[in-house]
């Protein structure tokens, strides 16, 4: 009963730690551009869900739309003023700008925000479910579904709309892409904007999970690291399966080796897959 | 002309300790320990063009080796030795598993193994002293002697560093490396052993970074896993470097004496914000400045402000 218990969990956090990573994963696979920000994006959108719930009494559900815009405007204008410049350069190039660019953001998070911890507390939570001897509180399990579903949104928008397919050529092969008459630079900046707005939507549900602190976007990056590796890169159904294992693995590692173990443990996971199965779990080429 | 410039710049930081106050000669001290670090970055970032994120992991390593040893009752120079030992190993052993990834893979790599030692240090808390940081013997001396000390064993570090780097940069391995910069597998086919050459870059950039950790280490007498495991070892002389000339001699020493001039600027007006400035600061030597202070032309720039 336990291990379905801890199986249960995992699965719980799983779903959250997919749409955490899946923009991290989009951006990385389509611009090729390892994007630091994409932590404190998660915070601003946290942060937005916070406000939303102190001052409108708005549930972080519904502030998710609320989120993902601010998060889109701040997102399409990094890429179309800084980081366009930069995208077909080395990777030490990029990385070193979004670094850039985080230190700047984080530090200017810190001053508007202070570095305390907070976190939404519901003053209706939903209560628990037990169900065959498993117990979930459902506002976890329903920012979890929310997450699969927003996740599945993102799949649906880039295989069935015009933009996603856009989205997905330039992915496969941007000279092609361009000579069909997609505007590549345009599709970089909303690839990059839909990035930052998984991030803030993943921002507002986690807020009633994890405390909200500037100081977590570091955390928040690690995990898209680990989720994209461990999935493979730049496919949605990747960041999901990854999302999942590393719930999964963080649970079960927490009972086996204790929680304080828990990032010691992914990193390693993420160095083994990087040495021994690069492509991810999915077995797709990643992009080099 | 170089080289009278360069004996200028020799003496003069050899003279510092005589007439500069404590606070100078501390200044120089950090100005040499950037040098050691951005120059030992550049063996693999520089010559060989891989992006490693290691440096932190390699002086954490130095620094709680040296640390442990001196605790142990190891004289302190005999533990800087070691400490600069031990990163090697480790970065010999390291290289040979990840220097097989390549560009963002082989980054990410780098990137997380300081994080990974960080919590191991965090939880070996019987040797280390876990989070409540180590403590080392405090040396019988007086504070001034120790600063000079301090400073011109930083000194003979410096010059140990730069005299490999030009070593290595003027000879078959750094001749090797920067073919494997333009292109690896061409490098392979013309007989260049990649793996070893890029394990030895690696390694070399390692050995200085673990001496400079364990110096660290006896000169501020107490250190904790988040001071020295601290992502900032690993960017800072990617940002020096690049501030300079990567692949040089001379581009990693300038970019490190500019980037604390600037570091110091910058924390004296900026207290709470110096990250964000530092951060703007960074964008812009990536738009305006991409090869660097030494890519620039002088003459050109004088003709451009009269005119």
């Amino acid at each position: 009963m336990l291990i379905a218990q801890i199986l249960v969990n995992g699965l719980v956090l799983g779903g959250l730690y997919a749409c955490i990573a899946v923009g991290f994963s989009l951006v990385w696979g389509v611009l090729n551009v390892i994007n630091l920000l994409h932590g404190s994006f998660i915070v601003i959108g946290s942060y937005a869900a916070y406000f939303a719930y102190i001052h409108l009494g708005i549930h972080p559900f519904l502030s998710v739309p609320i989120a993902a815009a601010i998060l889109f405007v701040i997102g399409y204008s990094f890429q179309a003023g800084f980081i366009n410049r930069v995208v077909a350069a080395p990777v030490l190039t990029t990385l070193t700008l979004t670094f850039g660019l985080e230190l700047f953001v984080n530090n200017l998070l810190i001053i508007a925000f202070k570095a305390d911890y907070r976190k939404v507390t519901l003053e209706n939570p939903l209560g628990v479910l037990t169900l065959a001897g498993i117990t979930v509180p459902v506002d976890r399990l329903a920012a979890m579904v929310m997450a699969l579903l927003l996740t599945g949104l993102l799949f649906w928008v880039l295989n069935a709309s015009r933009v996603g397919r856009a989205i997905v050529a330039v992915r496969m092969d941007r000279e092609a892409a361009a000579l069909m008459g997609v505007k590549v630079k345009k599709i970089y900046a909303l690839t990059f904007g839909i990035g930052a707005v998984m991030a803030g939507a993943a921002g507002s549900l986690i807020s009633l999970i994890y405390p909200i602190s500037p100081l977590n976007s570091i955390t928040f990056l690690g995990k898209a690291f680990v989720i994209c590796v461990l999935g493979g890169l730049g496919s949605v159904l990747g960041a999901m399966v990854g999302g999942l294992t590393l719930g999964v693995l963080e649970s079960f590692g927490a009972l086996a080796f204790g929680p304080e173990h828990a990032v010691t443990l992914s990193f390693i996971t993420l160095i083994l897959f990087l040495l021994f199965r690069p492509t991810g779990i999915m077995g797709k080429k990643g992009y080099e | 002309m170089r080289r009278i410039l360069l004996l200028l710049a020799l003496v003069g930081v050899l003279l510092v300790p005589m007439v500069g106050n404590n606070y100078i000669i501390r200044l120089t001290t950090i100005m040499m320990l950037y040098c050691v670090l951005a120059l030992s970055w550049n063996f693999i970032g520089g010559l060989t063009g891989y992006p490693s994120f290691a440096t932190a992991a390699f002086f954490g390593l130095g620094a709680y080796a040296g640390a442990i040893c001196q605790g142990q009752g190891i004289p302190m120079y005999l533990a800087w030795i070691l400490g600069a030992l031990m990163a090697a190993v480790f970065a010999a052993g390291l290289g040979l598993a990840i220097l097989r990834l390549r560009g963002h893979y082989f980054a990410i790599a780098s990137l997380v193994v300081a994080d990974v030692l960080r919590e191991v240090v965090n939880s070996a808390t019987k040797l280390t002293g876990g989070g409540m940081g180590f403590n080392l013997p405090v040396l019988k001396m007086g504070i001034d002697t120790q600063t000079k000390l301090f400073y011109y064993l930083m000194f003979i570090l410096a010059i140990l560093t730069v005299v490999s780097a030009a070593y290595v940069n003027r000879h078959r391995l750094g001749f090797g490396l920067r073919c494997i910069k333009q292109n690896e597998d061409a490098a392979n086919m013309i007989g260049i052993n990649a793996t070893i050459y890029k394990t030895v870059a690696f390694t070399l950039s390692a050995v200085f970074v673990g001496w400079a950790g364990a110096f660290y280490a006896s000169w501020v007498n107490y250190i904790e896993p988040g001071d020295v495991f601290d992502i900032l070892f690993s960017v800072k002389p990617i940002i020096m470097v690049l501030l300079g000339r990567a692949g040089t001699i001379s581009g990693p020493i300038i970019g490190a004496v500019i980037f604390l001039f600037m570091e110091e600027l910058v924390w004296r007006n900026f207290l709470t914000f110096h990250a964000g400035v530092l951060g703007l600061i960074v964008v812009a030597l990536i738009f305006y400045l991409p090869d660097g202070v030494l890519a620039l032309n002088f003459r050109r720039l004088l003709a451009w402000r009269r005119n």
